[in-house]
């Protein structure tokens, strides 16, 4: 634990604020096309119409806002299934969810031709739901429950099912394949603030309930047995904070598609951060998810330029070998 | 009556205790699968019945039908089976060495490094006009190079006193999300063209097999696929686990890897050709250990016939049903495959 005592940790989270606001601008700042700070600042203060400050106001701002929204939300729908689970590796990634929402939206778009990104987000939460549930259920048959492998290996089937339907379906339809395939890779770019603007309550209202839940979440990561004897509803705070997972990951793969692995080092970074109590985990992470999203899709931008990594790859890139370090460092319940 | 018979070659090199029962069933199996073999060559846009194609294949057919089955049905006829044997066999070995009955090439990783390995070179030996500057021969290498590469991944990230089992399916899991995420990269950066046709190859289709895939693939699946059958009792004594495996005086870390090495050859060798038909190496082990039981030395034969049943019909409902769109066989496999695994954790409850 980094961070020992209370006013170390508010210190650290109002440094991390004033860090987001900062990374937030920068990646307002910097791109392929070429602005300065100052001419970031005077598209704000004093927009003339010229196209740097068109691209600042209606592609990079709407793009930093989405990046960091998705980020947080993905951080702590991680943090609530790593408690709920009591699984190390569990993410919306790599249980399938994202690619269960990713399927409902392919589907859509190719079988019905749906276009509509409210019809978007109301099918990624269905999707979202259906393998969250699916997942669950696969993985807590039997006598022991949800132990870390199996429900691992039940969100590892589920995601193989999804995507391989989902490549099915654009086998079929070429012309959406080049429609969605970015968008599978999970991307902030291009969309615009009124598709944030339609999700962001929904992603409020998870974040609001995630926080609410923190001290009960406590509770809950001690045992179900010790949870229940301490007078928490222990059914009901699990489903209640299921469905903040269905919001925040249905919400933020309807906004830039499948980005994985977020959820499951960011977590891990905030505990080591901050420990264990999620009063403090839950805001961290969400500030930490914010950044290291906005980090990644400034970075992708860099790669390869003149055109961009999604930034789903690079969150991908940097997760994987956190995700090695923790499958390497073993589990305590088999 | 003895329900084994014993069966020893080269003073006990190779050696194996053959079940009687286990006889039978390769034998229906085997009937089964030639009786799919002609179903699946008389079906088609243009139907000949089977008659026919019996006929056709000892030579005595008409021209036309003739030409239709030898150069068109039968390379992927063949092909189809390959690859249904080889991810069998591969899911086989697989499921003794982690010991864990949920394990298979494509939840490893093996498949996802071989299917990043295709789509690299894809979008990397494609000039501006979309062709490829490099002999298209290269790619079932890429994808063998991939798969391999992977598994040597896989294996060194998990090695820490030894390869645990556990930390190996985890790894790969982790390992499979990053090569998934390569892949949409390069589909991304290659030019569309190249993105659908990699997207057929990675959903797993053995549309288009010819005969020079054949020759290739049918030698390289029937020599390991050997190596692997000799290697049965290996694997029988891999999956009572590290402690008693090595009590009864077995290398087991070596063994270990090598039965890793066999099965990323034939997944390679599969993926190469059949692209990433998932689930196969998971179902048909199961399959046959509920109809031979767990020895590996009747297992791993019979698990071979049911993969090669089980991609054959993939493939004919998939090339047949919703004729003339061709769905790719691994959508098939998928949607029975996720299922069973479902199924199959629901069963593993109580051990």
């Amino acid at each position: 634990m980094l961070l020992k005592t209370v006013s170390q940790k508010t210190l650290g989270f109002s440094f991390l604020l004033v860090f987001l606001f900062f990374i937030m601008c920068a990646s307002v700042v910097y791109g392929y096309t070429d602005t300065s700070w100052s001419t970031a600042k005077e598209a704000f203060t004093n927009f003339n119409g010229s196209n740097e400050h068109i691209i600042l106001q209606s592609v990079r701002l709407p793009r930093s806002l989405i990046a960091a929204c998705v980020g947080a939300s993905l951080a702590v729908a991680g943090v609530l299934m790593q408690t709920l689970t009591k699984n190390p590796l569990a993410s919306p990634g790599t249980f399938g969810i994202n690619a269960g929402a990713g399927l409902s939206v392919v589907a859509a778009a190719t079988l019905f031709s749906v276009g509509s990104l409210q019809a978007y987000t109301w099918l990624s939460f269905l999707g979202a739901a259906v393998a969250a549930i699916g997942v669950y259920c696969a993985g807590s048959f039997g006598r022991e429950g949800l132990t870390p492998m199996k429900l691992t290996l039940a969100g590892a089937a589920i995601a193989a099912l999804f995507s391989s339907l989902t490549q099915g379906l654009l086998v079929i339809d070429e012309t959406a394949l080049e429609q969605v395939l970015f968008w599978l890779a999970g991307s902030v770019q291009g969309r615009k603030l009124e598709t944030l603007a339609g999700i962001l309550p929904y992603l409020v209202i998870g974040w609001i309930i995630s926080l609410l839940l923190a001290s009960r979440l406590n509770l809950l990561s001690m045992g179900d047995d010790v949870a229940k004897s301490l007078g928490l509803r222990v059914g009901a705070i699990k489903i209640i904070a299921a469905l903040c997972v269905i919001l925040l990951a249905g919400g933020a793969v309807a906004i830039a598609g499948p980005v994985g692995f977020i959820g499951i080092v960011i977590p891990h970074v905030t505990r080591a951060a901050v420990g264990i109590d999620h009063r403090w985990v839950m805001p961290y992470s969400a500030l930490l998810g914010a950044i290291l999203l906005v980090a990644a899709d400034i970075l992708a931008r860099y790669v390869i330029m003149p055109q961009e990594i999604p930034v789903g790859v690079m969150t991908a890139i940097i997760g994987t070998p956190f995700f090695i370090y923790i499958a390497r460092k073993g589990f305590n319940a088999k | 009556m003895n329900k084994y018979k014993s069966f020893r070659l080269f003073g006990g090199f190779i050696s194996y205790l053959l079940d009687k029962k286990a006889i039978n069933v390769f034998a229906v199996l085997l009937l089964l699968l030639l009786a799919l073999f002609l179903l699946s060559a008389s079906a088609g846009q243009m139907f000949i019945s089977p008659l026919q194609v019996a006929k056709a294949l000892l030579g005595a057919g008409n021209e036309l039908e003739t030409m239709v089955i030898t150069s068109f049905r039968l390379p992927r006829i063949v092909v189809a089976m390959m690859v249904g044997m080889a991810l069998a066999v591969a899911g086989g070995i697989l499921q003794g060495i982690i010991r864990n009955p949920l394990a298979s090439p494509d939840i490893i990783g093996l498949t996802g490094g071989a299917s990043f390995a295709v789509v690299s070179f894809l979008a990397l030996f494609s000039d501006k006009n979309n062709s490829l500057t490099v002999s298209i021969g290269w790619l079932p290498l890429a994808a063998f190079a991939g798969a391999a590469i992977t598994a040597f991944i896989v294996y060194s990230f998990a090695w820490k006193n030894g390869a645990a089992p556990t930390r190996l399916v985890l790894i790969g899991i982790g390992i499979s999300a990053l090569m998934q995420a390569g892949t949409t990269m390069m589909m991304i950066l290659g030019p569309i063209y190249r993105a659908s046709q990699a997207n057929i190859w990675i959903t797993g289709s053995v549309n288009g097999a010819k005969w020079t895939d054949v020759y290739i693939l049918v030698p390289l699946v029937l020599i390991i696929m050997s190596i692997a059958f000799a290697l049965g009792r290996n694997l029988n004594v891999q999956e009572l686990g590290e402690d008693i495996a090595l009590g009864m005086g077995t290398k087991v870390e070596k063994q270990r890897l090598f039965l890793l090495v066999i099965a990323t050859a034939l997944t390679g060798g599969a993926v190469a050709f059949g692209g990433g038909i998932g689930f196969v190496g998971l179902m048909a082990p199961h399959m046959a250990r509920r109809l031979v039981g767990s020895d590996f030395g009747a297992l791993l034969p019979v698990a071979a016939l049911i993969g090669a049943v089980l991609v054959l019909v993939a493939d004919l409902i998939g090339r047949t049903l919703f004729a003339p769109l061709e769905i790719p066989a691994g959508v098939f496999t998928a949607s029975i495959g996720a299922p069973y695994f479902i199924y199959l954790l629901y069963k593993t409850r109580n051990t």
